[in-house]
């Protein structure tokens, strides 16, 4: 990356509400129904139909901003986008321009480096989504599907508080983690439950003003946004370093061609006449309602990383990996509980199993191998049942057999050789077959200990304790 | 079977078989028959489905379940959708279309029993006073053919007046039952904004629109209202508030009278209403004088606010789904532009171009935000003159019914029609206009207004004046007009 400039980034993403219906309507919600079987009356937007607010929604909203720490607004208002395209019935967008639901919060983003940055959440907002127009199935023809017309979606903006692609698409994986723990989202991203847009600039390394910024529309997975704002940010320091100037535009990022392209011009604002919508009265949201949802809560993450540093000792930085995720904290919870250390189990977790995870592309969602395999594990690791190397071993296995830790420990022979007198044979044998490197230990070879040490390993099928044959070997060796 | 009967007496007859609900359905559909292509109230009038409903009643009747309205004969504004019947808002845009469902207040009245005879005529998307802007051709004053019957409920208000129905709902954005009601000498209640489900009823100004009855007395419009109210869970804006009461006894009240109305009004209107003033006094009422601020600047608060409104409205009528569209078109940008050119009349598209403009950057402020000003110190005028009055008591219209046409390229003279009516719509209270008198043969209204829902203290004044006086019995000659 050319370090003479610094890129701004900003991101805006639409969250799909898993709501049971549509935000202002009856109709069930619905992914992959046949064209057109999921819209009533209000979804078509028939003449006389009228939008009435879906409490889970505002609900869900709420909650999002609970959750970020934000001022939830006590009252706030509806207001119509209005705008002419196919697949938008009304003419107009139900959204919230002036009076977001969601206020000023903060989102903690853990980047790969382990580091946590505060990103600033400008506000929320609810909104209704449009249908889809379908161009590729009529010939001469665009076909309209309304099934997702009037499906909520919240729409979280943050601040331009990101320097790289990289920490835009963390910022994008912490909110997906975030609406995810709160369950107010299926996070399904193939199906389009989360859209991001990207706003890109760059300015000289050093500067404090923003430079001329493209949106990047509507892109899909956490490496799409990776990928697409690193090549916006040099395509703009390409522009700018031969002295040409960012047009305000948006942009499409093309996955399979893996580039960006211009979709339109985004001149200083389309006018959407934006005004109250008449239809809705204000929504007010009183003390109650928000001390209902805050009720209905899970516990948040970083309540859930104090109580890991107060109630287990480990580190703030471990417990907030194991926090990122609301998939990770529930199996870390579940191994503890069954009895394994918890450091010992974290260290697992975010060590062997998330390198597995990756590996085999999965994520904590369907780790392969049960909290209560895992536990066993630890705690065999703990009493020495397992030694290190053999623990591996075993992970192995289970990672793809239900079968018991105890049971391969069993069935393999696996428990560790312990018994001095059996290891003292053992040691014996190996002194014995190989005089040559005693004598080169004994003239002050040290190194070839090590040698020694693995031929012992190799006798004991690994069941031997490394740390236990070395001093066996010394005090036989008298050095 | 007697024309202008009310409902009390149709209920009574039809429990008594005087006459049975087929016999009077096809009563008021020979009515139609023999005037409706002179007046030309009715857009769609549902022979089969009204004496198929009123057979069903009749084969009911003598049961102890009965409801109210049970057998007694309705028209609906075609602005209120009806499953399997056309409901057009009187446009091109949807002369064709069928709604798949009933709106609410067609719901409520037909489980209370009414018959529905059709639909009735009205302004294009309700904007109009006059009834011209209607793509189905004028309705006509049923005391003179030759003059308008107002809107934009005019069919609905020529359809009571005429006989061809004893009740008729209608839908009021600025004045539009009451200005009809007082020109063709009928009864109609604009309710408080809140009072009546707005769910199916097609939006011309969703912040302003109110259903409500219509009908030859205050009695009846209290019947026919009672069947239309009510909170409705798919409405927003509807109130959850109990249901309207009349007052037991005639209570002595404080009526006001705004002075300022009557400055400028047609000395003769005013004469009317002095009359009436004079009655309730004599019932036992006070006057008292009350001041009604900002009013002037009523009109063009009420035109900016609706028709930006209604701008947004209209757009969901792009062709795409249902309603008109071109038959031949370029591209989608050609196919929005000739639909929607072909499918609104003029009066529409001035309303959805002055709407668009209120609302746009740089305009908004100017526009927009201030009449929303406006309209709040309308209502807090209206607000502090009812701490002091119970009832205010006003003119309706400034004019008499005036010609066809007279009015059609002065479209600020229209919009002056409605000087009296849109201070009320804008602070969202209740008024009904009922009949004082004649000027020229025409007759002439009145309106009383009350606070919020207070709808019975304005029909309890009503009834009182109405069992005192017979304007609101006396009836056009059709046949001497018209010729039979």
């Amino acid at each position: 990356m050319n370090t003479a400039w610094e890129p701004v980034i900003g991101i805006e993403i639409h969250v799909q509400l898993a709501t049971e219906s549509k935000i202002f309507s009856s109709t069930p919600v619905e992914f992959g129904a046949e064209p057109n079987v999921r819209a009533n009356l209000v979804d078509l937007a028939m003449p006389g139909a009228l939008p009435v607010l879906n409490e889970e929604a505002v609900a869900m909203a709420v909650k999002f901003g609970l959750a970020i720490g934000a001022e939830i607004s006590e009252t706030c208002i509806f207001d119509r986008k209005n705008y002419f395209y196919p697949d938008l019935p009304k003419g107009y967008q139900i959204s919230q321009f002036e009076s977001p639901i969601v206020g000023r919060g903060q989102l903690p983003v853990f980047l790969d480096d382990g580091s946590v940055r505060e990103i600033s959440i400008t506000r929320a907002h609810l909104e209704e989504d449009a249908g889809k127009s379908i161009h590729d199935r009529f010939s001469q023809h665009t076909g309209i599907d309304l099934n997702r017309a009037g499906t909520p979606l919240l729409e979280v903006v943050t601040e331009p508080d990101m320097r790289s692609a990289a920490e835009a698409a963390a910022c994008f994986r912490q909110l997906h983690a975030l609406v995810s723990w709160l369950e107010i989202c299926d996070g399904n991203l193939a199906e389009g439950s989360m859209r991001c847009d990207a706003n890109v600039s760059v300015r000289p390394a050093g500067d404090t003003g923003f430079g001329e910024r493209t949106e990047i529309k509507n892109i899909n997975s956490f490496r799409f946004v990776e990928r697409a704002v690193n090549h916006e940010i040099e395509r703009q320091i390409d522009i700018l370093e031969h002295g040409g100037e960012i047009v305000r535009e948006t942009r499409q990022y093309d996955a399979t061609r893996d580039m960006t392209f211009s979709m339109r011009g985004k001149e200083l604002s389309d006018d959407y006449r934006y005004f109250p919508d008449p239809d809705l009265l204000p929504l007010r949201i009183t003390k109650s309602f928000r001390d209902s949802v805050r009720a209905s809560m899970p516990e948040l993450p970083r309540q859930k990383l104090d109580r890991f540093v107060t109630d287990f000792g480990i580190d703030r930085e471990v417990a907030a990996r194991l926090t990122s995720d609301r998939e990770i904290a529930t199996y870390f919870e579940a191994t503890v509980a069954l009895g394994a250390a918890p450091l010992l189990s974290a260290n697992w977790i975010l060590g062997d199993v998330a390198a597995a995870l990756n590996r085999d592309e999965r994520d904590y969602s369907d780790v392969p191998v049960s909290a209560q395999q895992l536990a066993d594990l630890v705690k065999r690791l703990e009493d020495q049942t397992l030694s290190s190397n053999l623990a591996k071993d075993v992970f192995d296995t289970i990672w793809s057999s239900d079968e018991s830790v105890d049971e391969i420990i069993d069935r393999r022979g696996l428990r560790q050789l312990s018994d001095v007198d059996e290891l003292s044979d053992l040691v014996q044998s190996v002194v014995t077959a190989h005089p040559e490197q005693v004598e080169q230990i004994r003239g002050g070879a040290t190194k070839v200990m090590g040698f020694l040490v693995g031929q012992v390993m190799k006798a004991s099928l690994g069941k031997a304790d490394p740390r236990q044959v070395n001093e066996l070997l010394k005090r036989m060796l008298n050095i | 079977m007697r024309l202008y009967a009310g409902v009390q007496e149709l209920r009574r007859d039809l429990h008594e078989r005087k006459y049975s609900a087929t016999e009077l359905a096809q009563f008021y559909l020979d009515r139609i028959s023999a005037f409706n292509d002179r007046i030309n109230c009715f857009i769609t009038v549902d022979e089969e489905g009204c004496l198929e409903r009123a057979a069903e009643f009749d084969r009911q009747f003598g049961s102890s379940t009965n409801q109210p309205l049970c057998g007694i004969p309705i028209a609906h504004k075609d602005l209120f959708c009806t499953a399997g019947l056309p409901t057009t808002c009187a446009s091109n845009m949807l002369k064709s279309f069928i709604a798949p469902y009933d709106a609410t207040v067609v719901k409520r009245t037909s489980d209370e029993g009414t018959v529905s005879l059709g639909k009735t005529n009205m302004d294009e998307f309700a904007m109009g006073s006059s009834n011209e802007t209607s793509f189905f051709g004028p309705v006509r004053n049923p005391w003179n053919p030759n003059r308008v019957p107002g809107g934009s409920s005019g069919g609905a208000a020529a359809a009571v007046a005429s006989g061809m129905t004893p009740l008729a709902t209608g839908s009021d954005t600025g004045g539009s039952i009451r200005q009809p009601a007082s020109l063709c000498g009928v009864t109609g209640l604009k309710p408080t904004y809140g009072r009546v489900s707005r769910f199916g009823m097609i939006a011309f100004a969703s912040s302003l629109d109110q259903g409500g009855p219509m009908a030859h007395s205050a009695v009846d419009v209290y019947e026919l209202l009672a069947a239309m109210e009510g909170h409705d869970p798919f409405d927003s804006t509807s109130a959850d508030v109990s249901k309207t009461v009349l007052p037991e006894s005639n209570q002595a009240l404080v009526i006001g009278y705004p002075e300022a109305f009557f400055d400028g009004l047609d000395k003769h209107i005013a004469g009317c209403i002095e009359e009436a003033r004079a009655k309730f006094e004599a019932l036992g009422h006070t006057i008292k004088l009350v001041e009604l601020p900002h009013v002037e600047a009523a009109i063009a608060a009420y035109y900016v606010l609706s028709s930006a409104e209604a701008s947004t409205n209209l757009a969901r009528y792009d062709g795409v789904r249902y309603g008109h569209r071109a038959a031949e078109s370029d591209d989608l940008i050609d196919m929005y532009c000739k639909s929607r050119t072909e499918g609104f009349g003029l009066e529409v598209k001035r309303r959805i171009l002055t709407g668009t403009y209120s609302l746009s950057v740089g305009y908004f402020d100017a526009y927009y935000l201030k009449a929303q000003k406006i309209r709040r110190l309308v209502r807090d005028g209206f607000l502090a003159a009812f701490e002091n009055v119970d009832l205010i008591l006003a003119p309706v219209t400034p004019s008499p019914a005036f010609e066809i046409a007279s009015l059609n390229t002065q479209p600020i003279e229209m919009y002056r029609q409605d000087l009296y009516t849109i201070p009320v719509s804008l602070a969202g209270l209740p008024a009904l206009s009922l009949p004082c008198g004649f000027v020229d043969g025409l007759p002439v209204g009145m309106q009383l207004i009350g606070p919020h829902f207070a709808e019975g203290a304005v029909l309890g004044g009503g009834i009182a004046f109405q069992n005192v006086t017979d304007w609101h019995d006396q009836h056009p000659d059709l046949e001497a007009t018209l010729g039979s």
